[in-house]
């Protein structure tokens, strides 16, 4: 398609956590400025600036991209803003990926950010407003609903029970405790933890969901004359991919993603990969709650449908495991910011594929990773696949 | 993160930082206010529901029977060909026990929101609604169940003019 290479050269987060004492801005600052250091670029050497961010209303502050964009370090700069819900972090990147693959940029820092508690008393405020306004708002929704129907329609299609799933949570937790800025690090948990928390909206229970979060994740993207003039270990972007289904979600069938397995089906056949069981090595999709990991794998089509969590139960997608899975620690363990959720999942791919990950650092040598994030109303897949070599 | 960095930027801040004021913040409600148009399809489907009717629209290039209702088929992006009338009743596809509102506060009564495939769609064509008058732990997957509507009077041309659907028979 006449596409030049895309690599990623730089990564920088600050700590996840409950609630930043710093604003947006100074939070977009500190990632951004930590992986232009990592690279050893300036602001200098950017081109273009792809930022990604949740709803204006989480902040309260309408143009939220344009109010962010100094800490993101696009001053004077072509400026972009890429909003998909959930699956923004994951976009974010993508959109970074076409300005530079295009020929337009050499260098693009992706940025995404997200400071979820200003929303008082609790951002479900400004969630709940994706719900039809005619149709479905004066019913008196709150957003756990689609997420306990979609899990209930999951469960019940495959016969699973709410252990099968906790398997995923404890994972996860357990995982974040080897990662320096996770809010929710829990190396003791088990099972029976998740099975006796809080039932919030059942089948969701309080150790099922992620938490509320403010961060933000940033990345440096470089065409290939850049990145291998600048570091011995550029991380490629492989592929990327996209789709939306119908916002008449009540008309679909939620047991299975379909449009997950659309947007992994693109990214997989611009990176190559045909059969992806074998050619994946991490996966990073996207779990905000513990059940959407496993719907995801199978959207993904890393799992046969169902199958994932007998995966999880025989310790496949452990850190050791063939299929590492959310070896940073997730949304889960690591928080969810929205936006900068997503892209600390690409982050993590660049850390581990480069054996910077420490602590975390997945056994074998991978070479190929995919991160994944959905969202929107249970509508939205955004895929990137990264690899080494080549 | 980098093995590589060794100082991690952002600062939690915990509520005993506020309860001993060491942190200053500014604080903004907004009265925004909207009305939102009913649209074409809807509006039609709001008024039926007023005459204690749901009604889909069917396009017979998929052959699909929808609910809601639109005027395009978003599949053939086509206009839609006919309205039909569907049957006050259905299958539950999914629901919850919802036990917390928006704002996290817990509620006596769990919600039952469900997905209801209403009879007379194609499959699988389902709205949100609530179940009522049922015991939640029979609640299951597969359950039929009924719109229990408001008085005639008291409609207004609103999805609530159902007040909720409850287990047939």
């Amino acid at each position: 398609m006449g596409m030049r290479k895309v690599a990623v050269v730089g990564a920088g987060m600050t700590k996840f956590v409950r609630r930043a004492q710093e604003t947006g801005k100074e939070l977009s600052y500190e990632a951004a400025k930590m992986a232009l250091d990592s690279c050893e670029l300036t602001l200098e050497d950017v081109d273009g600036v792809a930022l990604g961010t949740a709803p204006d209303a989480f902040d309260g502050v309408h143009m939220k991209g344009e109010y962010l964009s100094d800490g993101a370090g696009a001053w004077r700069k072509p400026f972009m803003r890429s909003y998909v819900g959930g699956g923004t972090g994951v976009f974010a990147p993508i959109q970074g990926w076409y300005h530079v693959a295009s020929g337009l940029f050499d260098v693009c820092l992706v940025v995404c950010e997200e400071k979820m508690s200003s929303c008082q008393p609790h951002p479900q405020g400004a969630f709940l407003t994706i719900f039809d306004h005619t149709t479905e708002r004066p019913l008196g929704p709150n957003l756990l609903w689609i997420f306990a129907l979609e899990m209930n329609r999951y469960m019940q299609t495959h016969g699973l029970q709410k252990k099968d799933i906790a398997l995923v949570s404890v994972k996860n937790k357990r995982n974040a405790a080897d990662h320096p800025c996770a809010l929710l690090p829990e190396p003791n948990i088990t099972v029976e933890d998740v099975l006796n928390s809080e039932v919030l909206a059942w089948p969701v229970q309080r150790l099922d969901v992620s938490p509320v979060t403010d961060g933000a994740v940033a990345l440096v993207l470089a065409s290939e004359n850049v990145a291998k003039r600048i570091t011995d270990k550029p991380v490629w972007i492989k592929g990327v991919g996209w789709s939306l289904d119908s916002a008449h979600w009540t008309n679909r069938d939620l047991y299975y993603p379909k449009y997950v397995e659309y947007a992994a089906r693109m990214a997989y056949e611009m990176a190559g990969i045909r059969e992806p069981r074998k050619e994946i090595h991490i996966v990073e999709p996207y779990d905000p709650f513990d059940y959407k990991e496993l719907h995801h794998l199978e959207g993904l089509l890393l799992a046969d449908k169902g199958d994932a969590p007998r995966l999880t139960a025989e310790g496949v997608t452990a850190r050791t495991g063939n299929m590492p899975v959310c070896p940073s620690g997730g949304l889960l363990g690591v928080g969810n910011p929205i936006a900068a959720a997503g892209l600390m999942k690409v982050a993590e791919l660049f850390w581990q594929l480069r054996g910077e990950a420490g602590k975390r650092q997945v056994p074998g040598k991978p070479i190929t990773g995919l991160a994944q994030a959905w969202g929107d109303l249970m509508q939205v897949g955004t895929v990137i696949i990264l690899g080494i070599g080549g | 993160m980098s093995s590589k960095i060794k100082e991690y930027p952002g600062v939690a801040l915990h509520e005993s930082d506020f309860a001993e004021k060491k942190v200053l913040y500014t604080t903004w409600e907004p009265n925004a206010r909207y009305a939102w148009d009913t649209g074409v399809a809807i509006g039609r489907y709001l008024a039926e529901l007023k005459r204690g009717h749901i009604v889909g629209t069917t396009c017979h290039a998929c052959r699909r029977i929808v609910v809601p209702p639109r005027v395009f088929c978003e599949w053939c992006f086509r206009p839609m060909d006919e309205w039909v009338y569907l049957q006050d009743q259905g299958v539950v596809n999914t629901f919850s026990l919802c036990h917390v509102r928006w704002d996290m506060e817990r509620v006596k009564e769990p919600l039952i929101p469900a997905v209801i495939e209403i009879a007379g769609a194609s499959k699988g064509m389902g709205i949100l609604h609530l179940l009522g008058e049922v015991d939640p732990t029979e609640v299951h997957i597969g359950l039929q169940v009924q719109a229990v509507w408001k008085p005639a009077r008291q409609r207004t041309g609103a999805i609530t003019d159902i007040r909720y659907f409850k287990p047939s028979n």
